[in-house]
């Protein structure tokens, strides 16, 4: 944080107030924060129906802002996994 | 093998969910493996006082349901490379954290991490004992004021039943944290001071912090107050604590006494 550091008298609490308003709309909006792992667990379905894949090997990242969530699946999948798929 | 280390108080808003992670990333910070794991099933607030509230997917809940696998679970902080958040969740039911899964996940990160900080949820319900079950040593976080030393005492009596350590018959490792202290209103008797609390308590001293700005400061940007601000006077005294939970001897400063002139440096022994 050194921004903050530099700007020692830089007020902290509009950065609070905004780190809670994008949190507790997402958080109020239960149905947003279902859509997230519905989507997550759909899509990780559809993904072992057709590949073997290591649950090991399945990253997922979020990252929300004001206006969109971003939802990141990074599936590693091996050769053989496709071929005995396809 | 790892430590595991139980943030506690029994009161709320004490300063537990702010010394997890201002403990957790003081340790990291001498390149050390750090977890801070979130119990406060529903009510949890550590991913936000770590800044990572934005990326949490998958939490404790859903890994003691073997919904996800621990490392899918564990957020990597940012900053440091050695510290790793696991959530709570927000959403679930507190029914779910059972002592089995706990143990289970506790027994796995100790084989990775060379410090487990388990963040307490307030109160004594289970949430609270599960916390403390499997710890090596407790942190007793306290205020310098009568409801926080009464529910602290409580606490250590559960400390000395409740967990795996008592029931082997083990000594649980204790150490009081005096936070949000003010030295000068406890000069003027408007306080308890240290002693008092020490006296009632009789547990040993892990540190002072301050009463400070800069811990709100911290909270408000989202990231622990001994990354936020290493050279504020909480910070330090946090690092403090870090190295007396490390098995340091320092001698305990109070902060904010005028030290320069009167030399007030208590040469009381930590562990």
């Amino acid at each position: 944080m050194t921004i903050f550091n530099l700007f020692r008298k830089q007020r902290s609490a509009p950065t609070a107030r905004e780190r809670l308003q994008v949190l507790l709309a997402h958080e109020r909006s239960s149905s947003g924060s279902d859509l997230v792992s519905l989507l997550r667990e759909e899509i990780l379905a559809v993904i072992a129906k057709h590949v073997q894949v290591d649950s090991d090997k399945v990253q997922v990242k979020m990252d929300r802002d004001e206006n969109v969530t971003i939802l990141e699946i990074d599936v590693e999948i091996p050769l053989g996994a496709v071929s005995q798929a396809a | 093998m790892g430590k595991v280390i139980v943030v506690t108080s029994g009161k709320g808003g004490v300063g537990k969910t702010t010394s997890t992670a201002a403990l957790g990333a003081a340790l990291a910070q001498r390149n050390e493996r750090v977890v801070v794991v979130d119990f406060d099933v529903g009510l949890r607030n550590l991913d936000l006082v770590m800044g990572a509230e934005r990326r949490v997917v998958y939490d404790l809940i859903n890994v003691i349901q073997g919904e996800a696998k621990l490392t899918q679970a564990l957020i990597r902080d940012k900053r440091l490379e050695t510290l790793y958040l696991l959530p709570a969740s927000q959403t679930r039911d507190k029914d779910n954290l059972t002592p089995e899964g706990v143990e289970r996940v506790i027994t796995e990160l100790k084989r990775v991490f060379d410090w487990v900080i388990c963040d307490s949820p307030a109160g004594i319900e289970s949430g609270a004992t599960l916390a403390m079950r499997h710890a090596d040593m407790a942190v007793v976080v306290t205020n310098p004021e009568v409801s926080s030393v009464r529910d602290s005492d409580r606490i250590i009596g559960l400390l000395d039943s409740k967990t795996m350590k008592a029931e082997r018959g083990e000594r649980m490792e204790k150490h009081l944290l005096l936070t949000r202290y003010d030295a000068n209103r406890a000069e003027r008797g408007d306080m308890l001071k240290v002693e008092d609390v020490l006296e009632i308590l009789s547990i040993p001293l892990l540190g002072i912090i301050p009463e400070s700005m800069d811990v709100l400061r911290a909270s408000n940007i989202g990231s622990p107050v001994t990354l936020a601000d290493a050279r504020s006077a909480p910070a330090m005294a946090y690092f403090d604590a870090a190295r007396r939970l490390a098995g340091e001897v320092l001698p305990i400063t109070i902060p904010g006494e005028k030290r320069g002139i009167f030399g007030k440096i208590f040469a009381r022994r930590a562990a």
